[in-house]
């Protein structure tokens, strides 16, 4: 896909996640919307090598969604590779639904892992990417990639910086953490509730390459995924600038928008805004 | 019998997944910087590529466990019980056992055999968190040779599954011929005044109270529960309309462990005195046998109470 048309994919995702929201009355849109951009430029622009018409395959570059609230923005995602109908969405949260409240490997195609309890993923990442260098080594290969999306305020649990330590000491270059940094949790501004610092020299001082974007430049994005894809010697983190709730003005930077659901008021509101960003998108040559 | 010296639960973890890594296995094991401690090592040493140590650091350690297992292995982690399973509860629960993931926690120094160490390190309530969660199983050797086994069927076993393993030296009861079994037990003496079922290291200090009490014409009836969860619900059962009483003897707390398991089995299905034998405060500094007998968990102190319950 080119930049426009990832962009389409983003908003059409953010559509999915308000309208999943709405009918389940319950749920997580603030940090599913922040980070839409960031799961187009994953999943569609190509940087993510896997096979998109198999969810049961493991066999490509892995993904691992360690902030599980947003599980929204990836079931969005695989509504648009085909692997959940749009009937699916529309059980987000119900009995016997795959769309768990978190994401849940025995329910969900493509799930490899439950998440959402925070601070659990940048360690699975991690020992999925070591197993696969070893693997690529005992036969010459280029070991898969692995990426792992985490929040900012995620990164308040202390395991993450176990899983940081771990990762550079074994030298996991295939591992790419990428962080929503939207600023915002549940009890408010992180930098107010407890502040992550300097985040970039934090990483960088835990041995990891360190990259900073806009997290809404769908370009950007995915240059920098590409460009760690290609790093060589340490684990990569990019950490990309985002707005909580991003798309819909009246939920954007709004702790309040972590955990709540739109009414149909608002959820109609919301539905006219990206419906006007999705046609100025297309209007643009 | 092969064997006969006494040793340590712990000595069969790296020892066997030496054997296993040998015979074929694809397996691997992660440690937390204790490698020298729960017997690890060896595979390290043997197999570097094997083996992965974290650091201190649990919660990694089960984590890193998790995303190795997804690569295709049959992945073993440990450390002391206390840190193996509380300090990395929720990785247990949320990412292994939600998830169903080929993860074995396997965990050495459990109970207050741990000795001198005191109190932080003697987990006494391991047993209980981790088969009140669904998918884990819970198994308890009682010597060397049934460590082994538990270890091996642990590799056989898809999904996870939990072995406790101690310190503390213990003789041999069974050999090399040993074959666990999910749900397993073994009688290891016959009697019809009391029953005791026990785990762990408490088997062969059940065994010597036995011989103790036999001397005062009490005979007992001796049960190896080394599967806790699932538990071999028939051997309990069957124990018990034997014996008419039964009495359970872990180093664990009696709240959640095997004494809690058989006592909720028998209150629902075949009611009769059960006395509890385990512990109901945290442990102490001092050698393991000096533990035992402190808290009444040497053959001493279980024929004491079990006469006490025999006669009460």
């Amino acid at each position: 896909m080119d930049t426009r048309d990832l962009r389409l994919a983003a908003n059409a995702m953010r559509h999915d996640v308000i309208r999943m929201l709405a009918q389940s009355k319950s749920g997580h849109p603030g940090g599913s919307l922040s980070a839409a951009d960031i799961v187009a430029a994953l999943f569609f622009s190509g940087v993510m090598d896997y096979d998109a018409g198999n969810p049961d395959d493991h066999t490509g570059d892995r993904f691992f969604l360690s902030k599980g609230h947003a599980a929204p923005i990836l079931y969005a995602a695989y509504h648009r590779l085909g692997w959940l109908s749009d009937d699916d969405l529309m059980t987000l949260r119900q009995l016997g639904s795959k769309l768990q409240g978190h994401p849940d490997s025995h329910a969900c195609p493509g799930v490899e892992v439950c998440s959402g309890s925070l601070g659990q993923g940048l360690s699975v990442s991690a020992g999925c990417a070591l197993g696969l260098k070893i693997d690529a080594a005992a036969v010459g290969a280029t070991p898969r990639q692995v990426f792992c999306l985490l929040g900012d305020g995620e990164l308040q649990e202390g395991s993450n910086w176990e899983a940081l330590m771990f990762a550079a000491h074994r030298g996991l270059d295939n591992l790419c953490a990428i962080v929503d940094l939207n600023n915002l949790q549940i009890d408010g501004h992180v930098t107010d509730v407890c502040s992550l610092g300097d985040i970039d020299a934090k990483l960088a001082a835990f041995g990891w390459g360190v990259t900073r974007v806009d997290g809404h430049d769908v370009a950007a994005v995915v240059t920098a995924l590409t460009a760690v894809k290609a790093a060589a010697g340490a684990p990569q983190a990019v950490v990309c600038e985002t707005v909580k709730g991003k798309g819909v003005s009246f939920m954007e930077d709004q702790a309040s928008w972590h955990g709540n659901a739109p009414s149909p008021e608002q959820a109609a509101t919301a539905l006219a805004e990206l419906d006007a960003e999705r046609d100025a998108i297309e209007k643009e040559a | 019998m092969a064997e006969t010296k006494p040793r340590a639960t712990r000595e069969a973890y790296g020892a066997t997944l030496v054997s296993l890594v040998e015979e074929g296995l694809n397996v691997c094991a992660v440690d937390a910087d204790l490698a020298g401690s729960t017997k690890l090592g060896v595979l390290g040493a043997a197999y570097p590529d094997r083996f992965v140590d974290v650091g201190i650091a649990e919660q990694d350690m089960v984590g890193v466990a998790s995303g190795l297992s997804l690569t295709g292995r049959t992945v073993f982690c440990g450390s002391f019980a206390v840190f193996a399973t509380g300090r990395a509860y929720d990785q247990i629960r949320n990412t292994v056992c939600d998830s169903g993931l080929d993860v074995k926690v396997c965990p050495t120094h459990a109970g207050i055999t741990v000795g001198e160490d005191g109190a932080t390190h003697q987990s006494l309530e391991d047993i209980g968190m981790m088969r009140a969660l669904p998918q884990m199983r819970v198994l308890v050797p009682a010597d060397y040779d049934s460590a082994a086994a538990c270890l091996r069927l642990a590799a056989a076993t898809p999904g996870p599954l939990y072995v406790r393993m101690g310190r503390h030296p213990v003789p041999a009861l069974y050999d090399e011929g040993f074959a666990a079994e999910l749900g397993g037990s073994r009688v290891l003496r016959e009697g019809r005044d009391v029953a005791i079922v026990a785990c762990g290291v408490e088997v062969s200090q059940a065994l010597a109270a036995a011989d103790i009490l036999a001397s005062d014409g009490i005979e007992v009836h001796v049960v190896d529960a080394y599967s806790v969860s699932p538990l071999d619900e028939e051997a309990v059962l069957a124990a018990a309309e034997r014996c008419g009483r039964v009495v359970t003897v872990e180093e664990h707390s009696t709240a959640t462990g095997l004494g809690a398991a058989v006592a909720e089995l028998l209150g629902e299905r075949r009611p009769c005195p059960v006395h509890r034998l385990g512990m109901t405060t945290f442990g102490t500094s001092a050698p393991a046998a000096d533990l035992l007998a402190h808290f009444g968990l040497d053959a001493q102190g279980i024929a004491r109470q079990v006469r006490g319950f025999c006669q009460g």
